[in-house]
């Protein structure tokens, strides 16, 4: 087995708090699991903090090396490195709190962000009209035709129509499909984590 | 939450966790079971094979989930299936690289394809810079992967995680490099985004099925036998809490 201590470590504290999410609020003889869990949490958010400090200087080196890279240097790196720097020196000297500060970050932020999300919005409709030639089968003509028509009934056009039921009840079926979906995914997402508690999976030991 | 949601809630835990145990056995796995074909799962295989073959980069995107967040689940799965692209590629010129939009993900994915090389018996292919953050938030985190599918002769991107709709950026760049895209994601619109702008999705609960596919090993099989049988029974619950409802018996 590989790093039993580690494995040892993330089942026991896994199984608190997962023991942690069945007990009501109001149980007063279990309080002391509902304490731990919390302790806990509190911990793997420190360490989530201190991950993302870890990945950033990550993203930094990376960049640094491909920027002074002999074959193929990425020119655009120094942009990269020189904002990091701008931005967290700024974030140490004035504080992350700091109004002018935070004005200054956002006014870079939200015009490149906006400028991303319109690429987005002509990618989608680009990536909607390519579709045909993408899939050729019935799944994608039932997804294309149900797109438009739910984008139609979303968009209040068709206002006029909302006394009919039928209509109430097509505008309820992405719902229940989403539902269906949904369901899925918690199956998922449950024996995903089992695996982690079961120790079949083991992302952390190396 | 009541006692009796808590009850239910810890048998269906408990459940799972059996019939995982219990699949995992060795006496439950003599008999031969074959998967549902699915074809965005032989094309990756395919696809695997041939980026091994003509020394291409395999690229996998772990997504922006935190490894804290209720959607971590897509995030282990992205985990699972790095660890084995890394060992199925591990006799390729060129690693597979991974990027991820959290820092705590990033550190995994690196201890991930550490712990692959390991198992492959070649430690000397692990490099640090091949499991990336990105970028720290959404936009960011596809800002910092277009590069990456761009400069590093990607010829198949595997894109499982947690997604906005702004993976279609990551599809679109795919595309223009002729390189192959499978996207999966526990994310709704992340999902129909990339039904309509990338070469195979998959959808739904087949995201938790990719390692299976792969082979990872005998509890990913387990638990894809665990997750359709819990997914009939609640089937039958459905089908059994409308016909009640039919007959006038409120629960």
């Amino acid at each position: 087995m590989r790093s039993p201590v580690a494995t040892a470590i993330a089942i026991s504290f896994g199984l608190i708090v997962l023991i942690g999410y069945f007990i009501p609020a109001d149980s007063a003889n279990l309080q002391f699991i509902l304490t731990i869990r919390s302790i806990l949490i509190g911990w793997a958010v420190v360490l989530a903090a201190v991950a993302a400090l870890v990945g950033v200087f990550n993203m930094l080196f990376v960049n640094m090396k491909r920027m002074t890279a002999k074959r193929n240097p990425d020119r655009f790196g120094f942009v990269l490195v020189l904002a990091f720097l701008v931005t967290f020196v700024a974030g140490l000297w004035f504080g992350p709190g700091n109004s002018d500060y935070q004005k200054a970050v956002l006014a870079v932020q939200i015009p490149v962000e906006g400028a991303l999300m319109g690429l987005v919005a002509i990618t989608l409709t680009v990536a909607g009209l390519r579709l045909a030639q993408r899939r050729k089968t019935l799944m994608a003509g039932v997804f294309a035709v149900s797109a438009v028509v739910f984008l139609l009934l979303a968009s209040g056009l068709l206002g006029m129509l909302s006394d009919f039921p039928v209509i109430g009840f097509i505008q309820r079926l992405p719902i229940a499909g989403g539902r269906g979906i949904l369901l899925g995914i918690a199956l998922g997402s449950l024996t995903a984590g089992l695996r982690v508690l079961l120790a079949a999976d083991r992302p952390y030991t190396g | 939450m009541n006692w009796l949601s808590s009850i239910i809630g810890l048998l269906i835990v408990l459940a799972a966790a059996g019939m995982i145990l219990g699949f995992s056995l060795p006496v439950a796995r003599r008999t031969k079971r074959t998967f549902r074909y699915i074809p965005a799962m032989q094309r990756l295989r395919r696809a695997l094979g041939l980026a091994v073959e003509d020394g291409s980069r395999l690229h996998v995107s772990l997504g922006k989930a935190s490894i804290f967040s209720p959607t971590n689940a897509s995030a282990l799965v992205g985990l699972a299936t790095l660890e084995r692209i890394a060992q199925m590629s591990s006799v390729s010129d060129r690693p597979p690289v991974a990027t991820s939009g959290d820092g705590t993900l990033s550190i995994l994915s690196q201890d991930t394809m550490r712990a692959a090389y390991r198992i492959a018996n070649a430690p000397e292919l692990f490099d640090v810079e091949r499991g990336r953050l990105a970028g720290p938030t959404p936009l960011s985190y596809i800002a910092g992967t277009l590069p990456v599918i761009r400069d590093e002769r990607v010829s198949t991107n595997v894109l499982v995680g947690n997604f906005g709709p702004e993976v279609a950026l990551l599809a679109e760049a795919s595309d223009q490099q002729d390189a192959f895209t499978l996207g999966a994601s526990d994310s709704l619109a992340a999902q129909a985004v990339l039904y309509a702008s990338s070469e195979e999705t998959l959808i739904g609960e087949e995201l938790f099925a990719l390692p299976a596919y792969l082979q990872a090993g005998p509890t990913h099989q387990a638990s894809l036998r665990a997750q359709d049988i819990l997914r009939w029974a609640i089937v039958g619950l459905i089908v059994l809490a409308v016909l009640l409802s039919f007959l006038g018996i409120v629960l």
